[in-house]
């Protein structure tokens, strides 16, 4: 019964979908304000039918009926609730669910906070909101349907795939989709322009803080992620080029771009046109990374789904709406007005660097990611593109990118004052220069540019401190009033300095474990240890231990620093899950600092010993670390603009800005 | 500066960063593409010892040896054609005889495959798309392999 309920929730949803994607914007052509009112309603309406059908499937997943198909293959009464709850998105049709619901919510969103915006605008943004909704509904019900049943309910499900039964996978799916999704509102707001053929500066005030939203949750989704490889993958990887993260990666670079191009719309009104064709590209991306993910074409680490059928039902959509989008952007964007001109040394031509840098770079992501694809459709060859391409594209791109970045906040707009800002980082620059010296003098081994890599971490957080060092006049007015300007501060100022530092930090962690991170792997045997960088890794023995749905042959070891003092236990395994025949690498990790011990072990050999992999992997907890501050800045940026985004009269809203420039 | 001016740096800038870009990515796919060959190919195309290339196919069944210090040998094969593979290193979490595999490496003298990487696939419903193709080329997919992917094959960590 509860399951046809969501089914039957799911078609309404698709049918409401259908009329908020049509009245509205035959309410804007004939000027018709019911018509054009009808979207907020149906907008709210349609996410309260898809929330329904996802607590359908919830209830099937918590009461585990396995008369449900999507249910009894993913799911298993010995699974700990946790994951019952977390297996409704471990699954290509669940994962949908989850896409659907919150596409719908943040239109919900919309409807419910948008009561500022301008009422053509609102009508047509929600409809093209609706069209992908639409798609979506038809995409699940046609190909997907998570509610299919079957005849005979059997009494005990298959399980989760047990890589995927951790606490890692309870939280980044849905972030990722948060971030993906939510760019779909920039998605809305920009085709709804150009279908009004009319943008101003307010624009880029509304859509900036759904984008900023969505890049801080795709910033954390993308951590995530990368910390669930990190530890559940067993060797310490913290990014493989995967094809399955160059698509979350792709639109999150897209989407920091028109983070930056967006305020220089809204503080100077250039770039508009720029502005909606990034807004356009990064929801394509993320559409793209859609198709990637869940249509199989990819031989991938993280490819759950390989079903044809699907692919090109996605496919469909993405021809649709990105070549849609981008022949509306051919045909509409020459109407809209063009922003002024500015110097090419000023806050709006370091933001335009950082455009262009941005999206080139994401530009190689994509040429590596898709040429393979490409290639194998033309010429049938199968070819793969692994890091050093990647390394050898992107890296060069963001360093520059990196190394510029302290130059743009403390830049003036309109005309900016180059070496006033170079003087400005010259404690900045010393300090880098220090620190490059620095690891030259004290770190062995590693690749030569090493150092380098640290300095410009170094220099870029130094830069973000410099930028509010200089705003509240630290050290040059008494103590008491730099206190008070720092208070004073917009909090969109903190939030760059954060976000800018976050990056810094992430970079230091790269640098760091990628140059100075060292492997020992070996065979041994109880009694044995391995030393590796001041450490020393004492092998106790195995033991087994029972677990709610698997069993694991623990290995036990007792880490030591080289002069003897005892640090503590590391507890690896390897986990069997007999319900999937299948079997998982459990790392165990030790925190020193920012720095980690890694182990991970593999079946134990006929003559008793075990194979292990340890790792000393120096400053990669800097890498999530960066990324939760980057999250932070984006938070803060974030409650500064609510401030104001509640004046929704540009002209007004200018008039109350203060002096001092945000961003 | 002039508002031409102003208009030729941009236009400029963006051309200069793109021909840096396409530069780079030509440089980085002469060095960094690898190809994908089944046991078969490797023979056909006779591939040059040295040359870097991913071989798939499924481990042959009885071919696995373990040695010391981690280093193992095993066999990939399409069905027409066997290729002696060595390994140094943990193995993947659900590498097993009879299920698919992809190793990264080169050949070494003597016609043995030298892998350094054995791939991650981590589906235990997942044969790799290369495997499936390579199978289906040499006439040795069957059918039940759909089924048997239901088992567990070659997973794990890379």
């Amino acid at each position: 019964m509860i399951p046809e309920l969501g089914h039957y929730a799911l078609m309404l949803a698709l049918g409401l979908a259908l009329i908020q994607g049509v009245m509205p914007i035959v309410g804007t052509r004939t000027n018709d304000p019911v018509l054009m009112s009808i979207a907020a309603p149906a907008a709210l309406a349609q996410f309260a039918f898809v929330a329904t059908a996802f607590a359908a499937l919830a209830v099937s997943y918590v009461t585990s009926d396995f008369s449900v198909l999507n249910v009894y293959e993913n799911s298993n009464t010995q699974m700990p609730l946790i994951y019952r709850l977390t297996s409704i998105w471990g699954n290509h049709e669940g994962s949908m669910m989850l896409w659907v619901s919150i596409l719908t919510f943040f239109g919900a969103l919309v409807a419910v906070f948008g009561t500022n915006l301008p009422v053509v605008l609102k009508a047509n943004a929600l409809a093209v909101q609706a069209w992908i909704a639409a798609a979506f509904h038809l995409f699940i019900l046609m190909t997907s349907n998570p509610f299919v049943r079957i005849p005979n309910a059997p009494l005990e499900g298959q399980d989760l795939n047990p890589i995927l039964q951790d606490p890692g996978l309870a939280f980044h799916p849905p972030m990722l989709y948060l971030g993906y999704v939510g760019f779909s509102i920039a998605f809305s707001f920009a085709i709804a322009a150009l279908l009004e053929g009319r943008i101003d500066a307010a624009w880029a005030r509304w859509v900036r803080p759904w984008v900023l939203g969505a890049w801080m949750c795709l910033t954390l989704g993308i951590a995530g992620g990368s910390y669930w490889a990190y530890y559940e993958l067993g060797w310490g990887g913290f990014w493989f080029w995967d094809p399955v993260e160059n698509a979350s990666l792709m639109p999150w670079l897209a989407g920091t771009a028109l983070l930056h191009s967006a305020v220089v719309m809204e503080k100077r009104g250039a770039l508009k046109v720029w502005t909606i064709l990034l807004a356009i590209l990064t929801f394509s991306l993320s559409l793209i990374g859609t198709f990637l993910v869940r249509s199989g074409v990819l031989t991938s680490v993280h490819a759950f789904a390989v079903d044809p059928r699907r692919g090109i039902f996605i496919l469909g959509i993405l021809v649709v709406f990105i070549g849609g989008a981008l022949s509306l952007y051919a045909w509409r964007a020459p109407l809209l007005k063009q922003g002024g001109l500015f110097a090419p040394i000023s806050r709006e031509g370091a933001l335009v660097f950082n455009n262009l840098f941005l999206t080139t770079a994401c530009a190689t992501v994509f040429v590596g990611t898709l040429y393979p694809l490409a290639l194998e459709a033309l010429t049938g060859a199968k070819i793969s593109v692994g890091p050093p391409f990647f390394n050898l594209t992107f890296g060069p791109l963001f360093i520059p990118l990196l190394a510029v970045m302290p130059f743009g906040p403390l830049m003036g707009w309109k005309r900016g004052d180059l070496v006033g800002a170079a003087q400005r980082l010259l404690a900045a620059a010393l300090l880098a220069a220090l620190a490059t010296a620095a690891a030259f003098a004290l770190e062995r081994g590693g690749p030569v540019l090493a150092p380098f890599g640290v300095g410009i971490a170094i220099f870029v957080m130094a830069g973000a401190i410099t930028d509010i060092v200089e705003r509240t006049l630290f050290l040059r007015v008494p103590l008491r009033a730099a206190l008070r300007r720092a208070l004073g501060l917009p909090r969109s100022a903190w939030g760059t300095a954060f976000a800018h530092f976050g990056i810094g930090v992430t970079l230091m962690g790269i640098v760091g474990v990628t140059a100075w991170g060292s492997e020992r792997i070996a065979a041994i045997k109880p009694g044995d240890s391995l030393d590796i960088s001041h450490y020393r890794v004492t092998f106790d023995g195995t033991f087994d231990r029972t677990g709610s749905n698997y069993r694991d042959v623990v290995g036990r070891f007792t880490v030591h620093r080289l002069n003897g003092e005892m640090i503590g236990n590391m507890e690896p395994s390897r986990r069997a899950f007999p319900d999937r025949n299948m079997a998982t690498t459990e790392a165990a990790l030790i925190s020193r600092g920012v720095s980690q011990l890694y182990i991970s072990i593999g079946d134990p050999n006929k003559d008793g010993s075990v194979p292990v992999r340890l790792y000393f992997k120096p400053y990669v907890l800097m890498i999530w670390f960066g990324a939760g501050i980057m999250f932070l800045g984006g938070g803060l940026s974030l409650s500064d603009r609510r401030l104001r985004v509640g004046a929704p009269r540009p002209a007004k809203a200018r008039s109350k800005a203060v002096p001092q420039p945000a961003e | 500066m002039t508002r031409k001016q102003r208009r030729l740096t941009l236009i400029g800038g963006g051309l200069a960063v793109l021909a840096v870009a396409v530069a780079l990515m030509l440089n980085a796919f002469r060095d960094s593409i690898v190809f994908f060959n089944s046991p078969s190919d490797v023979v056909e195309k006779r591939i040059e010892p040295g040359t870097r290339i991913r071989l798939g196919g499924l481990v042959k069944d009885g071919s696995l040896v373990r040695g010391n210090n981690l280093n193992v040998r095993f066999e990939i094969t399409d069905g027409k054609t066997e290729i002696p593979v060595t390994y140094s290193g943990v193995l993947p979490d659900l590498f097993r005889e009879g299920q698919g595999v992809v190793a990264e490496g080169a050949l070494g003298g003597g016609g043995v495959f030298d892998a350094d990487t054995i791939l991650a696939k981590h589906d235990e419903t997942y044969m790799p798309k290369e495997v499936v193709d390579a199978l289906k080329k040499s006439g040795h997919w069957k059918d039940d392999y759909a089924q048997r992917a239901a088992m567990p094959i070659g997973g794990g960590g890379k």
